[in-house]
């Protein structure tokens, strides 16, 4: 029982990260815009977080530098995209080589270092329930965050005004931009919550999931959340999903090479890839789905005439 | 607030096509005097050991030769993929599959000598290069799955795949367990070009040629101009008969082929055997590469020889001035940037409109009436 306990308590860890970066991701896209700098934006949360933690003492104030360093970082790719009118897709990869750079230089002396990491929660009483104790009130802050902001993505996409409004920019800015809606400032927010979002995803990674600073430590998870949007075709509640599939094999994957599976530990490592692509393939099978879901703007640069 | 507005060119500019990668290249050497002087370091110091103390000297060339040659090689393969509207980012993975197919023959037939070995070597990193850049063009032709992610995802299967080899079947088992392939023969290694003063193998030329023939391919053929119309309008490309399936293919097969040339090429001209790491990042470098060269393989040459400076120039300020090396790629990152913010000059005017200015002096009339 305490092993599958663990086992899950670890899944959720290895799947809060992706959630959120997914989640942030999925707004940017709803509002029209791809964003392919969550790789970039994810490390510099990492690195800032970590810094910051490393620093002060305090991973608090590292879990407030990885969120703002990723909001910073990707108002760099707003003002490029939305201002400029630049190529999405290049400037997202842009942004993600920049930002694998940034940290690796930012990160150099940190090598090495403990870091500080945030604690669990703990509730006297509750958090010593047996099995559901732990699973409900003894993870990290973090865990509680990503279920809140899920929920909170849900509701504002669909039960609010303001994100009908985003939804509508996302499938035909022309429209919305005829109706007098600020395409231009939607988009702009749209993104810096993204890049929040993909900061304090990284900030998790160094945070919470393995309290150090290692270089290039994201290992594509800004790439599997971006595929985590497409699987779960633009819906907050399936990234949820998905999010915590790709955590378990994340972790099975760990396990098995814990375990002495007499198989090459490099394969094991391998199948979050090797699944991204077969989860890519089966949810992008149905072309009119896929294009029934796809935010029909997506992509596309958006200069408002006068 | 202050904010941009874009004003649509009637036509593009010639002037900023031809200027933009130059106005990029200034503004990163501005944004480079800003990071040196955050670091510590005066900048003009910097510069003169991160861009002419590399090239300074004859054999000093040769090293850049051999860091441009893979990015030139990638970066005009993925020129086509660009501007077919097709995102191939995995010539990384596709650079490594290269080099483990190329290696083939002299790692498990070391006896196999003679002239032959070399061009079954190049031609085997071809096929291996675009056999892996083909898995990526299947799945969106036939599932109609995202290439950008398809492709990416498989530079991490590659990178991994080569660190199997190396550490297992591959190894030298005189190696002392050294995870590396055994030394190649000598007729398995590309010979250098000028040996009295540098290291530069063929490596270079082949880069060369690539890039006319890419040049010839796509401004004097008719698949070049099938690319460039099913790049800008898919809709006047079906119209015509072009297949975008069989572009998709073709695309990503030629920029395999070339990103497994280069990969071949640079393990067994600089390197020698197989290791677990044979890129520095190459293949996503070639992306910077391509986008600098205006996607145009002459152009290619030249960014291909300015970002084999800036790695060259990472090495020396990091031995010189204790600086990390990732300076290099923080200096790649910036020259994309730039140039891609440049680019907007080709097609649109740019206006400022400035704060609320009429505003902010009426209020201090106001403070002096009182």
């Amino acid at each position: 029982m305490d092993i599958t306990v663990n086992i899950l308590l670890t899944i959720a860890t290895a799947a809060t990260p992706l959630l959120i970066a997914a989640i942030g991701e999925l707004v940017v896209e709803r509002s029209g815009v791809l964003n392919l700098g969550v790789e970039g934006m994810m490390i510099m949360g990492a690195v800032g977080g970590f810094g910051a933690g490393y620093l002060t003492g305090s991973p608090w104030i590292g879990l407030l530098a990885a969120i703002a360093l990723g909001a910073v970082f990707s108002l760099l790719f707003a003002v490029m995209t939305l201002s400029l009118a630049t190529n999405q897709v290049a400037t997202g990869l842009s942004l993600t080589l920049l930002g694998l750079g940034l940290s690796g230089m930012m990160g150099t002396s940190f090598v090495g270092q403990p870091g500080a990491r945030l604690p669990n929660l703990d509730i006297p009483g509750l958090t010593a329930i047996p099995v559901v104790g732990r699973l409900l009130f003894g993870q990290d802050p973090i865990f509680y965050i990503s279920i809140a902001l899920t929920a909170a993505v849900m509701w504002f996409l669909f039960k609010t005004r303001t994100g009908l409004t985003l939804r509508s920019i996302g499938d035909s800015h022309t429209s919305a931009h005829a109706l007098g809606i600020h395409v231009i400032r939607y988009r702009y927010l749209a993104v810096i919550f993204g890049g929040a979002c993909a900061g304090l995803a990284g900030g998790h990674l160094s945070l919470v999931y393995t309290p150090q600073w290692v270089e290039n430590m994201t290992a594509g998870r800004g790439w599997i959340a971006l595929a985590l949007v497409v699987f779960a075709s633009w819906r907050p509640w399936r990234v949820l999903a998905g999010a915590y599939i790709f955590g378990a094999v994340w972790i099975g994957q760990l396990h098995a090479q814990a375990f002495g599976i007499p198989v090459p530990s490099q394969l094991l490592s391998s199948l979050p890839y090797l699944a991204t692509i077969v989860v890519l393939v089966l949810i992008s099978r149905n072309k009119r789905l896929t294009m029934m879901n796809t935010p029909a703007s997506l992509g596309q640069p958006f200069v408002p005439d006068r | 607030m202050m904010r941009l507005e874009l004003i649509k060119r009637p036509q593009r500019s010639m002037l900023f096509s031809a200027l933009s990668p130059f106005i990029a290249f200034m503004l990163t050497i501005v944004a480079g005097a800003i990071l040196f002087a955050l670091l510590g370091v005066n900048p003009l110091k910097a510069f003169e050991i991160y861009f002419i103390e590399p090239v300074s000297q004859v054999w000093q060339l040769h090293e850049l030769a051999i860091k441009a040659a893979p990015l030139i090689l990638i970066g005009v393969g993925l020129s086509v993929c660009y501007r077919a509207n097709i995102w191939n980012i995995g010539a990384e993975g596709q650079f490594i599959l290269g080099g483990i197919v190329g290696s083939i023959i002299p790692v498990l037939f070391p006896q196999f000598e003679g002239p032959l070995v070399l061009p079954l070597m190049l031609l085997f990193g071809m096929v291996g290069g675009a056999a892996y850049a083909a898995i990526p063009a299947l799945l969106k032709t036939r599932f109609n799955t995202n290439e950008i992610l398809t492709s990416l995802m498989l530079v991490y299967v590659a990178q991994l795949f080569l660190d199997w080899l190396v550490r297992g079947p591959w190894r030298d088992p005189k190696g002392f367990n050294f995870p590396q392939t055994i030394q190649f023969n000598d007729s398995a290694i590309l010979p250098e070009l000028m040996p009295a003063s540098g290291r530069a193998n063929w490596g270079f030329v082949f880069a060369l040629v690539a890039a006319v023939l890419v040049w010839i391919l796509m401004s004097r053929m008719l698949k070049g101009f099938e690319v460039r119309v099913l790049g800008s309008s898919p809709r006047a490309g079906r119209f015509a008969g072009f297949g975008i399936n069989r572009m998709v293919f073709f695309a990503f097969m030629l920029s395999g082929a070339l990103a497994g040339l280069a990969g071949i090429s640079e393990v067994s001209g600089a390197i020698g055997q197989l290791q677990p790491v044979i890129s520095p990042g190459y293949g996503f470098t070639a992306i910077i590469v391509a986008f600098l060269g205006r996607l145009n393989p002459l152009g290619i040459v030249a960014a291909g020889l300015v970002l084999a400076l800036t790695y060259l120039g990472g090495e020396a300020v990091q031995s010189a001035l204790g600086i990390s090396d990732k300076v290099a790629r923080v200096f790649q990152g910036m020259l994309l940037f730039f140039v891609l913010g440049c680019d907007t000059l080709i097609h649109y005017r740019i206006r400022l409109i400035g704060f609320a200015t009429p505003k902010l002096e009426a209020a201090p009339k106001l403070e002096e009436a009182r």
